[in-house]
């Protein structure tokens, strides 16, 4: 008789997941229309979480650093995001798919270039000198997190700042009796082109051979006759403007934010990349889709089980595969 | 003699607190396969890896073609013209067979003279081309490995140990493959096994507790059974 494992492997693997854990919910749930709502909302949450998970997955498994301070991109780009679109209110409020367009594509832009610029400083200034030192690199960190928090409270003020959404972005798909924000649909569509483009760069490129490469063996690259610091940078720079894209799309998704948008994403994406396993952008993906769909179905079924439904979904991954779902190391 | 291609003086290296290597000097002619033999824990894969920049001497040089290399990064050795074959393999298991090898080219792309020549020595890996490295046997990991060394033409091949865990069968394909690789490239050799090693080597050094205990030719050492048990507590007769 075929065992389990093989039947399972055969129709997916670890891939159908998501799928596995949607179709319970549709079971619990029981509601079509909620369900379809509580789906479309927890595959957009996945996304933006992948954005700012697949960075970090990537230097982690690139040069085994922790870096703590990566949520600091996150924040910065959400209220950099919030501010561009505050100063062009007047075309994210018109009517023109163009002019919201065009106030969306420029604070993303504005997010993703602070990422690119800080990400490159912070790595030659904060995280150079701590490598292969895991408690000073924790230590010095979370430091940067809370320096970082106290800047944004300097130039933002400690009040929640209302973050608008482009016009064609606030309402909702209605089909039937289900109703689907736009604005979600849009991050799970750009979340989806950032993991075609990460996929495409690192299955079809030389960089992204040497990257893969590098998370397995950093030594045996070198020893090949590559600068695998100098990957690192590239790669620590992509990952903070993904966090700040990622930063930039929550601040959208939550239409309120705080100082503290980061370091509440931070578990999220700790947990992702464990589940996911280090290193692997599929890992991450599986990892953030999860995550985004738990969110959602037990903030609906059993709200006070919200926080913790993650934590268990990460033992129970950990005690089935103890390296995450896909780590790019076996 | 020709003149070394590699030459090591004084070399010592520290792991954290430990001394590893003394004061190790070491001559490699060019051409041939010369070898280093000792017991475990003797400092053969530390003399490797200090050549190869992974590990920093703390003192002496290390010369090849006359360049001292001793602070030079590991990437930079590696553009010299030394490839290094780890007595782990130091294969990407996920990446396939030809990807492994792609990253060890210059530029991404293939002479297909010299592939043809790689499939002809080592023909699994043509079978398994597109497979992950994962799948690939003990056997046929290694010889990937020494296939990513010479996809390339190098001047200096260094392999540590690569007969470990392998069939006997495998070993002798392999005595085969590195003679047609010295043809045209230098190999250092590091090595317990001293069937596999005297089969193959023209030189050899013996290293005991990280210092150089024998140099000479292998041909000395094979006729010279008292030598052998004194420098590796072994004769020839108890391999075979």
């Amino acid at each position: 008789m075929e065992s389990f494992n093989s039947v399972f492997e055969r129709f997916g693997g670890i891939n159908l997941l998501p799928a596995i854990l949607a179709l319970i919910a549709f079971v619990l749930i029981g509601s079509p229309s909620t369900w379809v709502t509580l789906t479309v909302a927890g595959l957009a949450m996945g996304m933006m979480i992948f954005l700012m998970a697949s960075g970090l997955s990537l230097v982690f498994g690139l040069m085994d650093v922790l870096n703590f301070g990566h949520s600091a991109f996150v924040s910065f780009g959400a209220f950099i995001a919030a501010s561009v679109l505050a100063a062009l209110a007047a075309w994210v409020a018109a009517d023109s798919v163009i002019l919201n367009l065009a106030a969306l594509f420029l604070a993303i832009a504005a997010a993703a270039l602070f990422g690119l610029i800080a990400g490159w400083a912070f790595e030659k200034v904060i995280i150079k000198p701590v490598y292969r030192d895991h408690l000073r690199q924790i230590l010095i960190t979370m430091g940067a997190l809370i320096v970082a928090e106290q800047i944004i409270l300097a130039i933002w003020g400690g009040s929640p700042i209302s973050v608008p959404r482009p016009h064609f972005l606030s309402g909702s798909l209605i089909i039937g009796d289900v109703s689907i924000e736009l604005y979600r649909l849009f991050a799970f569509a750009l979340g989806l082109v950032a993991y075609v483009a990460l996929y495409v760069i690192l299955n079809r490129t030389r960089v992204g051979l040497l990257v893969r490469a590098g998370v397995e063996n950093r030594e045996m690259v070198e020893a090949l006759g590559f600068r695998i610091d100098r990957l690192f940078v590239g790669v620590f720079v992509l990952g903070s403007a993904l966090a700040a894209i990622g930063g930039a799309m929550w601040a959208g998704y939550e239409t309120l934010i705080t100082a503290a948008i980061g370091s509440e994403m931070m578990i999220i994406v700790f947990i992702v990349i464990i589940i996911g396993g280090l290193g692997s952008i599929e890992g991450s993906l599986l990892g953030a889709l999860m995550v985004g769909l738990m969110g959602n179905y037990v903030a609906f079924l059993a709200p006070k089980m919200a926080l913790a439904s993650n934590m268990i979904l990460m033992m129970a991954i950990l005690l089935w595969r103890p390296y995450g779902l896909r780590p790019a190391v076996k | 003699m020709t003149d070394p291609i590699l030459e090591l003086a004084g070399v010592s290296t520290d792991i954290a607190q430990y001394h590893i290597l003394h004061d190790v000097s070491l001559s490699v002619p060019e051409g041939g396969v010369h070898v280093l033999l000792g017991r475990n824990g003797a400092g053969k894969t530390t003399t490797l890896r200090t050549i190869m920049g992974l590990w920093q001497a703390r003192a002496g040089a290390i010369r090849f073609r006359g360049d001292d290399i001793a602070a030079l990064h590991t990437s930079d050795i590696a553009r010299k013209g030394i490839a290094f074959v780890p007595e782990n393999m130091g294969i990407f298991g996920g990446l396939t067979v030809e990807e492994n090898m792609r990253l060890a080219t210059h530029d991404g792309s293939f002479d297909r003279d010299r592939l043809g020549r790689i499939y002809a020595l080592f023909p699994a890996l043509e079978t398994f081309w597109t497979k992950s490295a994962w799948s690939l046997s003990g056997g046929q990991k290694q010889m990937l490995a020494i296939a990513r060394a010479i996809i390339e033409k190098r001047d200096l091949i260094l392999i540590d140990e690569p007969t470990k865990g392998l069939a006997p069968a495998i070993i002798l394909s392999m005595v085969d493959a590195f003679r047609e690789i010295a043809r045209e490239t230098t190999i250092l050799l590091v090595e317990q096994n001293f069937l596999f090693a005297k089969s193959l080597g023209q030189t050899v050094a013996v290293i005991d507790d990280g210092r150089i205990a024998h140099t000479g030719t292998m041909a000395e050492l094979v006729e010279d059974a008292a030598l052998q048990t004194r420098l590796l507590s072994l004769s020839l007769d108890a391999h075979q």
